[in-house]
């Protein structure tokens, strides 16, 4: 599904030039399920930012569903983020002044989905997720693990190929971190490829697929039948 | 995306922030507001002016004895004394095709006795043709006759403030009054067409100017008052009066001629560009208010950086996110020009209230002017704010960087 080459990823703070990813090489297959760990700055981050076409990088080959995504421009990138990918990130990002139900229609409305087909497939997103009944309240009114849900349906609304997880559960307690666990772990179950980057060495366990990542470079990448 | 849903969009985000809303609508309607204030006020003063105009009669060449030309050149080394403006050189203008109505007039102030209630007034010396040449309406009875105007007929018109202040209640026509000790009948009261640029008829008396001239014992006219065929024969006419007047002052130019429309012109050219330039004082307003709204847009486009991030993320295009913003800025510029609009044609009505004689108009062309520059100025400053969110990077923004 994807294939990546040679990425490096070079950013400049003041006068350093740090290098968030060397020479890193990764391919993905359909359906897998990774977790990406290592310490703060050894370049997780960038490189789920690089895969969801968020961030570009400086050299390299990526190839997504083999075809070279580096050539393309802002508005072909867009495209692919929104129908390949979904996002799911540590601090929610919900628009604080839309409902549940708005924040998970968003994409719908910049893919230009009719409202009619919008609406039914808003009400099966928070309905699969088990949050139906909090479509009309807005981000504060809601729980971490509520909001965390709703950003999920969000993600997989415009029923994407693969899920990109940025710390999922680092702003919630164990409970709702277990129960946002197992939520994308049934989206992966029913196919949907799912990679997450994590400090959580639990959580980090139990993806079949475990990189390590250290000072930009992939130090371990070891899978379980 | 669809137009209706980006409308949606960006009316939910203005609602989001209602005190940053609310202040730019305030700065644009102020702006707009004074537009039409200004233009109004602009475009009342020219319909005063044009009224006034109309006040004095229609296609009109008023002869004034005197050369008051300044033509800039060294004065003659012999002194031309000006002749006199007399009765015939009125009467021989009717010579011309071009002249429909001739009416000499004299000026004098003498005092008026009735039964012993006295009034100092102005005394105008004319014949009928000055009732037709100056569209003078009557209250009661009739105006001078187009009899011989070399005839002196002891009778009078008067002014109505005139009949008001000597007769009151008391019926005037009729009635035999004195004019500097002459008695004189009144035959007519004049209607109240009120106060014009040059003169009030309200105050005045109007007997024969054969009259007139022999109670001031002066021959020479205050002006001659020459009406026109209609409007295009006016410089025919004009042309003509010149020709007849300078072959009976022996070859010399010694009168002046203004017509009505070139007095209207200058009053219109100058008027108008008075009223531009309040306009475009209040437009500066607007200005302001442009420059603000670019302000508090770029303010709400780095508190929104999050936000902007994840629309990046969850698939929208730089495209996308700058049609938004530039919507935002659009809707607000156009609610304030509706607020504005509405403020100001309240307050140009309010203003015509408390000043009736002065007919405020609000142009169609001032509403349509202040809308546009409204527009066009919340979108050209909305341009940068806009291209900074749509060039935001996403993982900057996201991790609010």
């Amino acid at each position: 599904m994807i294939r990546l080459e040679g990425i490096e990823r070079v950013f400049t703070v003041g006068d350093e030039r740090v290098h968030a990813l060397r020479s890193v090489n990764l391919a993905i297959e359909s359906g897998a399920y990774l977790s990406v760990m290592g310490p703060s700055g050894s370049g997780k981050s960038t490189l789920l930012n690089v895969l969801g076409l968020l961030d570009r990088p400086d050299a390299g080959r990526y190839a997504l569903f083999g075809r070279d995504v580096q050539g393309l421009d802002e508005r072909e990138r867009s495209r692919l983020r929104r129908e390949e990918f979904g996002f799911v990130f540590q601090l929610f990002h919900l628009v604080p002044r839309l409902t549940a139900a708005q924040n998970v229609e968003l994409p719908l409305i910049l893919a230009g989905v009719e409202p009619g087909e919008r609406r039914s497939r808003v009400r099966a997103a928070l309905a699969s997720l088990g949050i139906e009944d909090r479509a009309r309240h807005r981000p504060h009114q809601l729980s971490g693990g509520q909001r965390q849900r709703v950003a999920i349906a969000r993600a997989t609304v415009m029923r994407p190929r693969m899920l990109l997880a940025d710390e999922p559960t680092g702003n919630l307690d164990s409970h709702s971190g277990q129960e946002v666990t197992r939520i994308l772990e049934d989206l992966n179950a029913e196919g949907l490829t799912l990679l997450v980057v994590t400090h959580d060495r639990e959580l980090g366990r139990r993806a079949r697929r475990r990189i390590r990542m250290r000072d930009g470079t992939i130090e371990s990448d070891t899978e379980t039948a | 995306m669809r137009t209706t849903d980006a409308l949606g969009f960006a009316t939910v985000a203005l609602r989001g922030y209602p005190v940053r809303t609310l202040l730019m609508l305030a700065a644009m309607g102020i702006g707009v507001t004074a537009v039409v204030v200004l233009s109004s006020l602009g475009e009342g003063a020219r319909r005063y002016v044009a009224h006034q105009f109309d006040a004095l009669g229609t296609n009109l060449v008023t002869v004034i004895p005197g050369r008051s030309e300044t033509t800039g050149g060294p004065p003659p080394l012999l002194g031309t004394t000006p002749r006199d403006l007399t009765l015939d050189d009125a009467l021989s203008l009717y010579r011309s095709p071009a002249v429909k109505d001739v009416a000499p007039l004299t000026l004098g102030a003498a005092v008026v006795n009735w039964r012993g209630a006295q009034r100092e007034v102005t005394v105008l010396g004319s014949t009928g043709a000055l009732a037709r040449v100056r569209d003078l309406a009557m209250q009661r009875g009739r105006f001078l006759e187009l009899t011989d105007p070399h005839r002196a007929a002891p009778v009078c018109v008067l002014g109505s403030q005139t009949r008001e202040a000597l007769f009151g209640h008391h019926r005037a026509v009729g009635e035999w009054l004195e004019i500097a000790d002459r008695r004189f009948r009144v035959i007519g009261v004049l209607g109240e067409k009120g106060q014009s640029l040059t003169t009030d008829f309200g105050d005045t008396v109007i007997v024969p100017v054969a009259s007139a001239q022999a109670m001031f014992d002066a021959p020479s006219l205050f002006r001659i008052l020459v009406q026109a065929r209609s409007r295009a024969a006016i410089p025919l006419a004009e042309a003509e009066v010149g020709r007849i007047l300078r072959e009976r002052h022996d070859g010399e130019d010694d009168v002046t001629l203004v017509t009505q429309d070139a007095m209207l012109e200058a009053f219109d050219e100058v008027l108008g560009a008075l009223a531009l330039a309040v306009t475009g004082i209040g437009a500066i307003s607007l200005l302001v208010a442009g420059i603000l709204i670019m302000n508090v847009m770029l303010v709400a486009v780095s508190q929104r950086r999050a936000e902007i991030g994840l629309l990046k993320a969850v698939g929208a295009s730089p495209r996308q996110i700058l049609g938004l913003f530039l919507l935002e800025s659009a809707l607000l510029s156009l609610a304030g020009a509706a607020a504005g609009i509405a403020a100001g044609l309240a307050t140009a009505r309010a203003v015509a209230a408390a000043f009736p004689a002065l007919p405020v108009a609000t142009p169609a062309w001032a509403l349509i002017a202040a809308t546009a520059t409204a527009l066009g100025l919340g979108i050209l400053f909305g341009i940068l704010p806009a291209r900074r969110a749509a060039r935001l990077d996403p993982v900057e923004a996201l991790a609010g960087r």
